[in-house]
């Protein structure tokens, strides 16, 4: 394991590269994606359903399901490398490392066992504590999560609980070992609006505390721009910007972005229409050469057709855009050639 | 909780007397008891006189009434075969079939569950889909060949095993046990498996789809991703939350052990009820089949009590309904 220096990322993804193999040849669910997270830093993950921003949660969690995996690049926590770790060693990150939320409380729970001995026993699996002692750690967690009445809580099964209360016991789940890092999967896809604010405020105020970074992967740009320092925008398998969360809504760099913006209704600001971004985002089997988002770009060139943009700096941010390469994006193309 | 375990019990009663009026039927129209308790040369008098004896001139639902009373206390009237009282007759034979049920009942779940989670786990291992084609056999093997075949290989091939009977037993009060001598033991082996064979198929099947299922789910994969030990998701989470289904077929099973144990005993001249039902059948000795349909009847409505008892035990989302649980909003 290499000494983490001080300005050491917490996490590195580096030319991540996850794949599908089908009947029908092998599908590019997540293409060459690299990224870092620093101690503490939320980074925000945004992206269509499909642009493979859970997979990549799924693959720094270790746990893509089969027959999806990692055919090339690497992951490293604190330095060392995860990715290729056996099934036990990564076991033993999960839950004491990186910690885990996924989308919906009501089915992350086991429902035939008390909330409290789901996270003892999470407690104990990695925390060399006694049973007394991982049940007083458990009751200060529920209580830390804005659980009332925690001691009696503690024995209540899942079913005894609201969606925001459960999730709230899932935060309790993924923090309970102290993990460095959590991984986000849609937290508040599955409440209430009202519900959401209180769970995403819950998990920021906790993990500035505790000083866990998070990797919060949504659709919501609301709540990204509420929470993240950072923000990555995924389209298509590939990270088409990455910058701070700012500059990011403000100033977008790359055309999707600026068209994900262009769509989220803003109050105080009147506009007739939301602009929508024309298209959709193309399957996996059918993505086409050049840069992904080429057909539904309105200020693509010749080059964008041939040739596969990847980040570079753009402004405050990094885009993967030849508008932002000193050769841009080549010669117009003629009207014809968009209607065909 | 008090009040569910009444109403259950209630509800058996009823199930009871539902068989109960089934046994008592079969006295009024499967023949005439009198012809054949009694010889060519008794006269009408005499006939009359039993007829009389045996109540047999009641108007019907005084029968019933008187019938259902008798069995209520264990009474079943006389054997028309042997003139044994039938309580008798069928707590004799009793032991015998309860002890084979068990053995089948073990051998069926402590080997059904395990390959059922075995196969669950690793449904592409080949030795997984070695037992699925294997237990295809299971299933559609009718009892009394498999037992003929393990009779075939094990006892006249091999000689390891006794082909028929209870071998050596020991009287523990009024109960005749087979656990206590080696002979008895063995002569257990073969018919149970005989027996439970096919349940043994059905739970590993049950017990695999119901794994498969569990494994796919959101909290078996956050199991996961809070980094517990394999053994604590396979065995703690997974096993338990397909144990509710497995719990209500095993069951039904249990008690239907009992039943088709008529075929085993019968294959392996094995000295339970259902040798004795057979018998009765052949003499039609009504009493005895009347008591041992509500004997089986009696077995299934207290395996199926225990089963709604076990649920309990599982799920805490049926134990606090009406608790009116929920405590808290968001």
């Amino acid at each position: 394991m290499a000494a983490a220096s001080n300005n050491q990322p917490l996490l590195e993804v580096r030319n991540l590269r996850i794949e599908f193999p089908t009947r029908r040849g092998t599908l590019l669910a997540v293409d060459d994606v690299s990224f870092d997270i620093a101690p503490g830093e939320v980074l925000g993950v945004v992206g269509e359903s499909g642009a493979g921003k859970s997979l990549t949660g799924n693959a720094i969690i270790g746990l893509l399901e089969p027959p999806g995996r990692i055919a090339a690049g690497e992951i490293r926590l604190e330095g060392r490398r995860i990715d290729n770790l056996p099934y036990e060693e990564m076991r033993k990150i999960r839950g004491a490392q990186i910690g885990a939320i996924f989308q919906d409380p009501l089915t992350s729970l086991n429902p035939l066992y008390s909330v409290g001995r789901q996270l003892v026993e999470t407690i104990q699996t990695h925390l060399p504590l006694s049973a007394s002692q991982a049940k007083a750690r458990a009751i200060e967690l529920l209580q830390e999560v804005g659980i009332p009445g925690a001691e009696m809580r503690i024995d209540h099964y899942p079913h005894q609980f609201s969606g925001g209360m459960r999730q709230r016991v899932v935060i309790a789940l993924a923090l309970c070992a102290g993990p460095r890092l959590i991984v986000a999967d849609e937290p508040t896809t599955a409440l209430d609006v009202s519900i959401q604010a209180q769970i995403i405020a819950l998990l920021k105020r906790l993990c500035r505390e505790h000083g866990t970074a998070v990797m919060l992967v949504t659709h919501d740009m609301g709540v990204i721009a509420e929470t993240a320092d950072r923000v990555a925008v995924m389209y298509a398998g590939r990270v088409a910007e990455i910058g701070p969360v700012r500059e990011v809504v403000k100033h977008a760099k790359h055309p999707y972005t600026k068209g994900l913006m262009g769509s989220i209704p803003s109050l105080g600001v009147r506009t007739e229409r939301l602009t929508q971004i024309d298209g959709a985002m193309p399957r996996l089997t059918e993505i086409p050469p050049g840069c992904a988002f080429n057909p539904r770009c309105t200020s693509k060139g010749q080059r964008c057709l041939v040739e596969r943009p990847n980040l570079m700096p753009a402004g405050a941010t990094r885009a993967a855009c030849w508008l932002h390469d000193s050769g841009g994006v080549g010669a117009p193309i003629l009207k014809e050639t968009i209607d065909a | 909780m008090l009040a569910f375990i009444l109403r259950r019990i209630l509800q058996s009663s009823a199930v009871l007397l539902a068989v109960g009026l089934v046994a008592f039927s079969l006295f009024r129209y499967v023949g005439d008891p009198v012809n054949a308790m009694v010889g060519q040369d008794t006269t009408m008098e005499e006939r009359d006189a039993l007829r009389e004896k045996l109540g047999l001139n009641d108007p019907a639902p005084v029968q019933f009434f008187h019938f259902i009373a008798n069995a209520a206390r264990g009474n079943f009237g006389l054997s028309y075969r042997t003139s044994e009282p039938v309580g008798r007759l069928i707590l004799e034979r009793v032991p015998a079939t309860l002890e084979l049920s068990f053995c089948a009942a073990v051998f069926v779940l402590f080997v059904g569950v395990p390959m059922g989670v075995y196969t669950g786990l690793y449904p592409r291992h080949w030795s997984s889909r070695l037992l699925q084609a294997v237990s295809l056999i299971g299933i559609s093997l009718p009892t009394f060949l498999i037992g003929i075949l393990l009779i075939l290989v094990f006892a006249v091939t091999l000689h390891w095993l006794p082909s028929f009977g209870r071998g050596d037993t020991v009287k523990v009060g009024w109960w005749v046990t087979n656990f206590l001598t080696v002979s008895g033991l063995k002569a257990l082996i073969l018919p149970a498996i005989t027996l439970g064979l096919f349940q043994l198929t059905l739970i590993m099947r049950l017990v695999r789809s119901e794994m498969l299922e569990v494994m796919r789910t959101e909290y078996i994969k956050f199991a996961r991703a809070r980094g517990l030990t394999n053994r604590a998701i396979n065995f703690g989470h997974a096993l338990k939350n397909t144990l509710v289904p497995v719990i209500t077929v095993a069951g039904l099973q249990l008690g239907s052990l009992i039943a088709f144990a008529v075929v085993t005993e019968t294959v392996f001249a094995w000295p339970g009820v259902g040798q004795l039902f057979i018998q009765s059948v052949q003499f039609s000795d009504i009493p005895v089949m009347a008591a041992y349909l509500l004997l089986i009847g009696l077995f299934f409505v207290l395996v199926n009590l225990i089963v709604d008892l076990l649920y309990f035990a599982v799920d805490p989302r049926l134990r606090s309904q009406g608790g009116g649980a929920r405590v808290g909003g968001h």
